[in-house]
């Protein structure tokens, strides 16, 4: 298989709220929101209720990788940024460490200017947290605080999943 | 490539439906949505042209209930099916954890399925995988049809590994949830590898 399973612990989880939080009032922003590359989402923060926030991860992970070819097809390295102008919402997505999507969803009551300004610095603390997401993901997932809870999974445990 | 939120105690498993054009990707995951209970399920995403042909990808969010006091979500997603959108194909395929392969069992289809097999395996290799390592799985669709070829013949032009095989009426659902059932165990016991 390629490259390890992305593994999320409590700690990192934490940090990237805080950065996340912080960064929606910053940027007085709707929604907050990070998704890995594959469409996972890793984190939210905002004005959530009204928003399917699994679809939005798939769909900007989607997005995302659709630019990222446009990019090399031109003989371009990425598009570092993508900007969607709304009536009323606007979205404005960037990758972090090469490895994550941050999607900031704003209105009237922000700019497009001060987004990418509290961004970009953003990014830079979410970058170093991602960079020990990465190595303690890479690790064998034995020496993971608390263990592998997967390791003991039954054939039973999976029976059940589809038991109906 | 399994996302294992600890915080969140969740797993989130991607499987890709791959296959020739018109084989029933979309049938499969259209009648999975149809027939799952609306708190197991999330939105059906279909990116398609008017013609109902796929674009780029469908989409759906399974949550199977839990495991080991984890919430288990699958992820489903297919491909397009058509020559030509191969360059979408790649994309969908990053971080899968199992591939369902839908053939189309009718006989003038049977070298667009072989065609289809061999871009998935190459496609697999681009994005750093071997298709002999991943979980994997053969659908045998349109079983219904006069001009379905015997499931013997199929079976010895496709299959490769000793991978599971069904026979399958994705349009009236049969062998639908049998598919999904054996791609997502297969997906597990990988996970209890720990790899």
């Amino acid at each position: 298989m390629s490259g390890a399973d992305l593994v999320l612990h409590d700690e990192e989880y934490q940090k990237i709220r805080e950065v996340i939080t912080r960064l929606r009032g910053e940027c007085n922003a709707k929604v907050v929101f990070l998704v890995d590359k594959n469409g996972q989402q890793i984190a939210a923060e905002g004005e959530l209720e009204a928003i399917d926030t699994t679809a939005l991860a798939s769909l900007a992970a989607g997005n995302v990788a659709a630019t990222d070819s446009l990019a090399r097809l031109i003989g371009e390295k990425e598009f570092s940024i993508l900007f969607h102008e709304g009536e009323r919402d606007n979205l404005h997505i960037s990758v972090v460490g090469g490895r994550v999507i941050l999607v900031v969803i704003f209105d009237e009551r922000s700019s497009l200017g001060l987004v990418r300004l509290r961004v970009k610095k953003g990014s830079a603390e979410l970058g170093a947290i991602l960079d020990v997401m990465m190595k303690k993901s890479a690790a064998p997932r034995k020496a993971a605080a608390g263990g592998s809870p997967f390791a003991e999974i039954t054939d039973e445990d999976i029976d059940k999943l589809f038991s109906d | 490539m399994t996302f294992i939120n600890y915080a969140a105690r969740e797993i989130n498993c991607k499987i890709v439906y791959y296959g020739p054009g018109l084989g029933g990707k979309t049938t499969n995951i259209k009648f999975i949505y149809e027939k799952t209970n609306p708190n197991a399920k999330g939105k059906l995403i279909s990116l398609a042209t008017e013609t109902d042909r796929t674009l780029f990808f469908d989409f759906l969010p399974l949550d199977l209930g839990e495991i080991r006091g984890f919430r288990t979500r699958f992820h489903l997603y297919t491909v397009p099916g058509q020559v030509f959108y191969d360059a979408s194909r790649k994309l969908i395929l990053k971080g899968v954890d199992g591939v369902v392969f839908v053939a189309d069992s009718q006989a003038a289809r049977m070298e667009a399925n072989l065609e289809s097999l061999r871009n998935l395996e190459l496609n697999l290799k681009e994005q750093g995988y071997d298709l002999r390592a991943v979980p994997y799985v053969v659908q045998l669709n349109k079983r219904d049809l006069p001009t379905a070829l015997p499931v013997e013949e199929m079976k010895r032009q496709l299959v490769f590994k000793g991978e599971p095989v069904f026979e399958a009426i994705a349009a009236k659902g049969n062998g639908v949830f049998e598919t999904l059932k054996t791609i997502a165990k297969m997906v597990l016991l990988e996970l209890r590898k720990g790899r």
